[in-house]
């Protein structure tokens, strides 16, 4: 049933789909970010696969990942349009979990991405789960999510500094105080402390 | 946001703006760490910015700091309502993810600790609910029929909220002896208090007054944003993990699945109920069935070899070393794996890189996508309503903000 649902989305979409997999029972397809919003539309709308609900989004930062191990949880096509090879992935992945309450399957999609600003297009329009889902991937590992009605940090307040689920995010490290200007102007008051 | 404003006065001397108003985080009426800042227009809320993340501990970060049984007491802090749920999901995925099939009793037991988890759950979401309505007395009633079910999970793994009972591969330890006539012991009085609670609260006109027709969801809301567990089955989709995608042995068992129809607070208050005697139906059946055997896999890669064996042979000492300092050598690749925990689905997305340590662990929170759609129950509606819809929501800050 698996094979089925990947065997539709690689008819309908040959160019978009970067690889597939099948372990443990999950299918998993990778897309292009460029027909990420068709892709999921048509997922959502066609009758055969009818995914109503965006179960989850999440990202991933492979950065300390075995590189001979990459392929295993995101296989690539050796012809895909996007020009990825297998050793030379991108650093970041978005995953999306999509479920249909109708016919009971599931497909999980990867989208891979690199850069120092990471991007992928937003799936607000087609699912308003993704509104929530991505500022979360936003504010934990850094991929910007265009068009995204909303795009602000939701666990972590405003003022914090990086994307902790970045591998390189520095656990020794400091975030910066927040700005309170006119502490200096007290400077007397901590004496009586 | 700037928050300045100058006051308009109307006709009659009176200051027509809108006011900004913050509603939280600590809050006597929201049982959770969130914040709303309401734009208010009067007593109706015009705009609302939900803020969470208080309760953001960096569970997902941790996880990937130890080995995969090191991330087993993160996961009692998730929804720590229903701590057992997420201990069987989390295992689960790992379970997935190694390819390893436990005992048949393993799977037994862990339907019922994941069922008694359910019941303190929704116990604790009616019980809250009332309270924050202002009904102190079902509240009462509420936390003691929760407080009759904590000593018989403490008895089971030895800790009311923070259990970490489950083990990859297994369990911690089988059931106490007598735990059959622990448990069913307690069902008449919790059966009682629970019908005390209905008397209370069901035909009460004022409860009823708060809860009918508010914070009502739609079908296609709920779908659409990802609601799962009583906030979608309120609405009358029948969608409920053990029955439509069974896992452990849900599909050996015999129970209703409770769906609404009207999508409101009432409609999530009564489906909680029913859900609680539906569950105990489950334990009785559990308890009738379940079979003798192993409850770890005999495999010593995967579960923790006996004590015996650790302390007199060689190569018991050398599973457990190797088990406890490396952590089990699940094989590459990423795994997603789902249980029906008390608010929805809970899922457990996990990453391996191919040794004893997580890569990465994503929890997918029930909760986390319901506050995603709260925006919607409480702009337009009055504010008092905020109340109710935000308890039978029954957010839980630490699934949402991990």
């Amino acid at each position: 049933m698996s094979s089925a649902l990947i065997q539709l989305v690689r008819d309908n979409f040959p160019t978009a789909v970067v690889g597939s997999h099948e372990n443990q029972g999950d299918a998993c397809v990778l897309l292009g970010p460029d027909k990420l919003v068709e892709v999921c539309t048509f997922l959502r709308d066609d009758p055969r696969a009818a995914f109503d609900m965006l179960v989850m989004v999440t990202a991933a930062d492979y950065l300390d990942f075995p590189a001979e191990y990459r392929a295993v949880a995101s296989p690539v096509d050796e012809d895909n349009a996007y020009g990825v090879r297998a050793d030379n992935m991108p650093r970041y992945e978005a995953v999306y979990a999509l479920l249909s309450l109708t016919k009971r399957h599931r497909l999980r999609i990867k989208v891979a991405v690199d850069g120092p600003e990471p991007s992928v297009p937003s799936l607000c329009d087609v699912w308003p789960a993704a509104n929530w889902g991505e500022r979360e991937a936003w504010d934990m590992v850094g991929i910007k999510f265009e068009n995204h009605p909303d795009l602000r940090r939701i666990l972590l307040y405003e003022e914090f500094e990086g994307h902790p689920l970045r591998k390189d995010y520095d656990l020794r490290g400091y975030q910066p105080l927040i700005d309170m200007p006119h502490l200096a102007e007290y400077a007397d008051h901590a004496r009586h402390r | 946001m700037d928050y300045t404003i100058t006051p308009e006065v109307g006709a009659d001397g009176l200051h027509t703006n809108r006011m900004v108003i913050n509603m939280g985080p600590s809050h006597p009426a929201t049982h959770g760490t969130v914040k709303f800042i309401l734009t208010l227009d009067g007593e109706i809320v015009d705009d609302v910015d939900i803020h969470i993340g208080y309760l953001h501990r960096g569970f997902e970060k941790m996880s990937e700091q130890g080995t995969w049984q090191q991330v087993l007491p993160y996961t009692d802090r998730l929804n720590y309502v229903s701590p057992l749920c997420n201990n069987v999901g989390y295992v689960g995925a790992v379970e997935k993810l190694m390819g390893v099939q436990i005992t048949e009793r393993c799977a037994y037991i862990r339907v019922l600790i994941s069922e008694l988890s359910r019941i303190t759950d929704h116990l604790t979401s009616i019980g809250a609910g009332a309270l924050e309505l202002g009904g102190f007395t079902p509240f009462l009633y509420g936390v003691e029929a929760r407080e009759m079910f904590y000593p018989v999970i403490e008895e089971l793994c030895g800790a009311r909220l923070t259990t970490s009972y489950t083990r990859v591969g297994g369990l911690m330890a089988d059931l106490p002896e007598g735990y059959e006539q622990t448990v069913l012991g307690i069902f008449p009085k919790v059966k009682s208090l629970m019908k005390k609670v209905d008397a209370l609260l069901t035909q009460n006109r004022i409860f009823y007054d708060r809860m009918i027709d508010t914070g009502t969801l739609s079908q296609e809301d709920a779908i659409a944003f990802g609601c799962t567990g009583i906030m979608l089955r309120s609405t009358g989709v029948d969608w409920d993990l053990r029955k439509h995608e069974p896992y452990l042995v849900y599909d050996k068992l015999d129970f209703d699945v409770i769906v609404g129809h009207r999508g409101d607070n009432y409609d999530r208050y009564l489906c909680r109920i029913e859900e609680v005697y539906q569950s105990m139906r489950i334990i009785e059946q559990v308890f009738r069935d379940i079979p003798d055997g192993p409850v770890n896999v005999a495999d010593w890669k995967v579960s923790y070899p006996p004590k015996q064996d650790v302390y007199n042979s060689i190569e018991g000492m050398i599973a457990h070393f190797k088990l406890i300092m490396d952590g089990h050598q699940v094989p590459p690749g990423e795994s997603y794996y789902a249980v029906e925990g008390g608010n929805g689905e809970v899922g457990f997305y996990v990453i391996s890189q191919g040794n004893g340590r997580p890569y990465r662990v994503h929890v997918r929170a029930p909760c986390y996508y319901a506050m995603g759609v709260l925006k919607q129950l409480i702009e337009g509606h009055m504010l008092a309503d905020i109340i109710p819809t935000f308890d039978t929501l029954n957010m839980i800050g630490g699934e949402v903000d991990r």
